[in-house]
């Protein structure tokens, strides 16, 4: 048999069966679709939030508090002694005034509170604003700003950022647990759709063998069919990655979270997420009918 | 050694059953042997011993050469394509019609179309169906299923050609002209012979050696026309 009459007639023969075994079949390829949809989601995610973490900690700032008593004065002696660290970018002082003014203008309820308050009254304190050139001087910086007259506290962040990271991990592993589990399942679904397949030509796959057919001859038409179901279960995946992507891109005007993560241009993206996601179709189809005809056909 | 070696064969199935006990036998080129017995002796598990549809619990089978005894699942198809194996049932396939039923093993081996057709043709023209290409196995008589499922088990020239009860379904006339032929392509293409029955008539009026079974034990080789059927159990 020349190798295009093979191909086309297990394509054939693959389609057959499917139809055969529908509910089954049909039952395989929803589990693959959701599998990849899962898949797609998490490749996309990982390749957003990639740099997401050191976007956030180059966006964040030390906040200096000053002590109650000190004065407009002491603060400007120790913003003199800030400008002379060189791994500060950039200082902003705004003044308890600065702060209230701020607050009063953000809701009504401050506004009504904060009027009553004088220079001498106001709680709140004067603070430096702080950024850092490189993200890993947050901690030294801190310190180093701590040490410092007239300081009575030093914040940066770090516990959100390191909230963050956790948080990120375990979505990032239970992510993984799942898209593994669902691959099981799949793998689970496509192995017995074959076996229903080769149990239902029984007969004709023991004639083969008794006239010594080649094994691979035998198996090729079930490696096919478990193909051709992963290829199938890809389609709404691949779908819904492209418009999804691009819809999700454009609401966000391809941000996320106020400027902080730009979201990857989706051109440079679906195309390559597509062509992963019918490549685990196709491997994870074949795969479980390679290990379905290993089983049930005895070669 | 002789084509065909059983050596200290035993066959228990899994549900405990003692098909064959100790076999010995050794069976020559050319030879043409019957193996008979009552039913459930054990002669259908020592004919699937010899084409590896069953592996012996114990002991070693030898087929030319080979001992398919401890032959792998994935190169027992090479074995098949050595020997041609006749049953009972035909075992054609009921889509195909005579010609790709006998083509088939040649086809299934990437052989070229243009050099299987001689073969198939030389084939059905030995066992005498050569006008009935294009039928269909449910268009056909048991005589004539059993002649396409003998052609397609010579299209490989094999050296040995099992066959286990091929006269089973057939009436008492067609059983005797498929021995005719099974006995043809035993002295003409030098087939060794090995079948299985139980027809009394048939194994009397041949004259060929003879291996008694009986509980899964050989119980006797009678060598070429000695065996009487009032020896038998
Ligand atoms: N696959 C199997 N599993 C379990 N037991 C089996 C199997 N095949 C055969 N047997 C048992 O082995 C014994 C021998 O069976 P076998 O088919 O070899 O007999 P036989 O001589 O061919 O009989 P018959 O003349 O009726 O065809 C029987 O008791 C049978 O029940
Ligand atoms: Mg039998």
């Amino acid at each position: 048999m020349k190798p295009f009459r093979i191909l086309s007639k297990n394509i054939k023969d693959a389609f057959k069966s499917i139809f055969r075994n529908f509910s089954l079949s049909f039952a395989s390829i929803i589990c693959t679709t959701i599998t990849l949809i899962m898949v797609s989601i998490a490749i996309i995610v990982s390749i957003n939030v990639k740099d997401f973490t050191k976007a956030i900690e180059n966006n964040l700032s030390i906040i200096v508090f000053l002590d109650r008593d000190s004065s407009i004065d002491d603060a400007t002696n120790i913003q003199k002694k800030l400008k002379k660290d060189s791994r500060i970018d950039s200082i902003i002082f705004e003044s308890k005034e600065d702060v209230k003014n701020q607050m009063q203008k953000e809701s009504e309820v401050f506004n009504s509170i904060m009027s009553e308050w004088t220079e001498e009254t106001n709680p709140l304190q004067n603070e430096f604003s702080i950024k850092v050139k490189n993200a890993e001087n947050l901690k030294a910086v801190s310190e180093s700003i701590k040490k410092l007259e007239h300081i009575d506290s030093v914040k940066y962040g770090e516990e959100i950022v390191d909230k963050l990271i956790v948080t990120f991990n375990i979505v990032e592993k239970a992510t993984i647990i799942i898209v593994i589990a669902l691959i099981l399942v799949t793998a689970f679904l496509i192995s017995n759709t074959i076996k229903i397949t080769i149990y239902s030509r029984k007969n004709e796959i023991d004639i083969m063998r008794l006239v010594g057919t080649s094994n691979i001859v035998i198996k090729l038409p079930f490696l096919f069919e478990g193909f051709i179901l992963g290829i199938i279960g890809s389609i709404v995946p691949i779908i819904i990655t492209i418009y999804g992507y691009i819809l999700t891109y454009d609401k966000l005007n391809g941000h996320l979270f106020s400027n902080i993560i730009k979201l990857e241009n989706p051109s440079n993206i679906i195309f390559k997420v597509s062509i992963v996601i019918v490549v685990i179709g196709a491997v994870v189809g074949m795969l479980s009918s390679y290990r379905s005809a290993r089983k049930y056909l005895k070669i | 050694m002789e084509l065909i070696e059983v050596k200290n064969c035993y066959k228990i199935y899994k549900n405990g059953v003692t098909a064959l006990a100790d076999i010995n036998l050794s069976i020559k080129k050319g030879d043409f042997v019957f193996i008979i017995g009552s039913t459930a002796s054990g002669k259908s598990s020592l004919i699937k011993m010899l084409y590896r549809e069953e592996k012996p619990t114990k002991g070693n089978v030898y087929v030319g050469g080979i001992n398919v005894a401890k032959l792998r699942n994935r190169k027992v198809y090479k074995l098949r394509r050595k020997i041609g194996i006749v049953f009972q049932d035909f075992k054609l396939l009921p889509k195909l019609n005579v010609y790709e039923n006998v083509a088939f093993p040649l086809e299934s081996m990437g052989i070229k179309k243009k050099d299987i057709k001689p073969r198939v043709l030389e084939a059905l023209e030995r066992v005498g169906l050569k006008e009935k290409v294009h039928s269909f196995p449910n268009q056909l008589s048991g005589g004539e299923c059993q002649r396409v499922c003998i052609a397609r088990a010579i299209i490989n020239k094999p050296k040995v050609l099992i066959c286990d009860e091929p006269t089973g379904n057939l009436d008492p006339k067609t059983s005797k002209e498929i021995m005719k032929l099974i006995d043809y392509i035993n002295k003409e293409m030098h087939t060794t012979v090995i079948m299985a029955t139980h027809d009394r008539d048939i194994v009397n009026r041949m004259k060929k050696r003879v291996l008694l079974i009986d509980h899964g034990i050989l119980k006797g080789d009678f060598a070429k026309g000695s065996y009487k059927e009032n020896e038998a159990i």
